[in-house]
């Protein structure tokens, strides 16, 4: 949990990656699966959402996935399927098969054998990639400070309430290590380690729940 | 679990259940071919245990389906027998009396099994748009005419299709694609419920359902009788008239409630007598509920 969560949410908007995506409807049976006109739609789609992307991008390298909303014809919902980063071929009739049977599979346990499959639309997405920030250096370890009170909790666990030393926040400073129970209490919000998970405060004030090895 | 589950334990995990449920109804909902099933919900899933009682619906679907699905797993064990059902088994009809109401409606349980043995039981139900004959309706005289009967029969044994099943059922409706289609469908969101089920079982370390089942079904019947026992005591009559088909058809329905003494039946009905305006008594039994449930709501 970082501090000043909503801070970090809107700073967080302005590191997004730079993206555009278009979705194009054209209906196309499997069985009629006519690759010189699927390839003309996506690589369209390609240039256009490449062209919205690379006005944001700036020198920011950008990645382009392709993929396509199909579905067994007669159903009412698609699926997204994704598509081979290359110019489709007549062969990828097997391919589009094989990749909407996995994917129908991993969503609903159980594909239809030998059913008429239909595309709907293709879509595309060009964006930037977004790098991870680089990792904060650890903080040395720091002894807890003495608690600010102390509240009682129920723990769900045990079935009944017990007493629980309360901290304030701003107190916790980089590098200090506290083991549940225990609650971290600021301003905007309280922070409840159960008996369950240790916390660690890192060198950007943010505290790293962790599950402690399993309790008996 | 590690301790003995407490109430609250009990509920986290009930609720995890109608969660399963859900999931598997909104399958249900995606992948179905069937018009009525996907635009408007006309379908309904639960998980049962091995008893037949049901532990969990799901929060989309119909009272009428949800209630006659409900009775129908007792029918689907005690025709097929607990000791029989193996893993990547499942079963079907469309029994109107048995199943949920008409031919139109297909009723699939599946067994779900956690380190080899039978745990509880996913059951769904879906109105397919076509299955051959007339259809339910009042030109109909009697159930016959009405389309394909599919008697209790393995849809899938031990993760085996029965294709001749399959091919009676492509063969007898005019929609082939659709029909067979929604049975796979059918038997799909009865496996997502089931894996979903097992992943339950390994976080909540559950090695059957059985203490859950006891807290659901106790809890359950508690929270209706004080419903009931809450309700004015006394004797109601109402009558609806509806166009009908050769002439108006009148509706009536009394309920009748006395203190402390549960009617099993709260409404009675008297129903026109002719072929195809009759209901079966499956379908009955599922709106009684839906009748005590509006009662409450009044």
């Amino acid at each position: 949990m970082p501090p000043d969560a909503g801070v970090g949410s809107a700073l967080g908007f302005l590191a997004a990656p730079a993206a555009y995506e278009l979705v194009r409807s054209r209906h196309m049976l499997l069985s009629e699966f006519d690759a010189d006109v699927a390839d003309a739609i996506v690589e369209g789609l390609v240039q256009d959402a490449g062209a919205h992307c690379g006005a944001a991008a700036g020198e920011r390298p950008i990645a382009v996935r392709r993929s396509a909303f199909m579905r067994y014809a007669g159903q009412g919902h698609e699926i997204m399927v994704a598509l081979p980063d290359r110019r489709l071929l007549a062969a990828d009739v097997v391919t589009f098969r094989q990749a909407f049977e996995r994917e129908y599979g991993r969503l609903f346990a159980r594909h239809i054998p030998d059913a008429e499959i239909e595309i709907m639309s293709w879509m595309v997405l060009a964006s930037t990639e977004s790098e991870p920030p680089a990792r904060l250096a650890a903080a040395p370890p720091r002894a807890p400070p003495p608690p600010a009170g102390e509240r009682s909790i129920f723990d769900a666990r045990l079935g009944r309430r017990q007493v629980v030393a309360v901290f304030d926040r701003r107190a916790l400073l980089p590098g200090t290590r506290l083991e549940g129970p225990a609650l971290i209490v600021e301003e905007g919000t309280s922070t409840y380690i159960s008996p369950s998970f240790e916390v660690a405060v890192d060198a950007g004030e943010a505290l790293i729940l962790s599950a402690r090895s399993k309790l008996d | 679990m590690r301790k003995q589950p407490n109430d609250i334990d009990l509920q986290i995990m009930w609720n995890r259940l109608v969660a399963v449920v859900e999931e598997q109804a909104q399958t249900l909902l995606r992948t179905a071919f069937s018009s009525i099933v996907r635009e408007a919900g006309d379908l309904s899933a639960g998980i049962f245990d091995a008893r037949g009682r049901m532990l969990a619906q799901a929060v989309t679907g119909t009272p009428g389906h949800v209630n006659s699905m409900a009775e129908s797993v007792k029918h689907f064990i005690a025709h097929f027998g607990l000791p029989n059902m193996k893993p990547g088994d499942a079963y079907i009809t469309n029994d109107p009396w048995l199943g949920t109401g008409h031919l139109n409606d297909f009723v699939i349980t599946t067994p779900c099994f956690y380190r080899g043995r039978l745990i509880g039981l996913f059951c769904c139900t879906s109105h397919l748009m076509d299955i051959g004959g007339i259809g339910f309706g009042p030109d109909g005289t009697d159930v016959f005419m009405e389309g394909l009967y599919i008697p209790f029969l393995k849809l899938l044994d031990a993760g085996r299709v029965n294709e001749t099943l399959m091919a009676m059922i492509r063969a007898n409706t005019r929609q082939p694609i659709d029909t067979v289609g929604d049975v796979y469908s059918l038997a799909a969101c009865n496996d997502v419920g089931c894996t979903r089920l097992v992943e339950m079982m390994e976080e909540f370390e559950l090695e059957t359902l059985d203490l859950l089942a006891e807290h659901i079904c106790a809890k359950s019947r508690q929270a209706v009788l004080a419903e009931i026992a809450g309700l004015p005591k006394g004797c109601w009559s109402n009558s609806m008239t509806t166009d009908g088909f050769d002439g108006p058809i009148t509706l009536r329905a009394t309920t009748t409630i006395k203190p402390r003494r549960y009617p099993r039946r709260l409404c009675r009905y008297r129903c026109a007598g002719a072929p195809g305006h009759q209901c079966p008594a499956r379908l009955h039994y599922g709106l009684h509920r839906v009748r005590a449930w509006l009662h409450r709501r009044q």
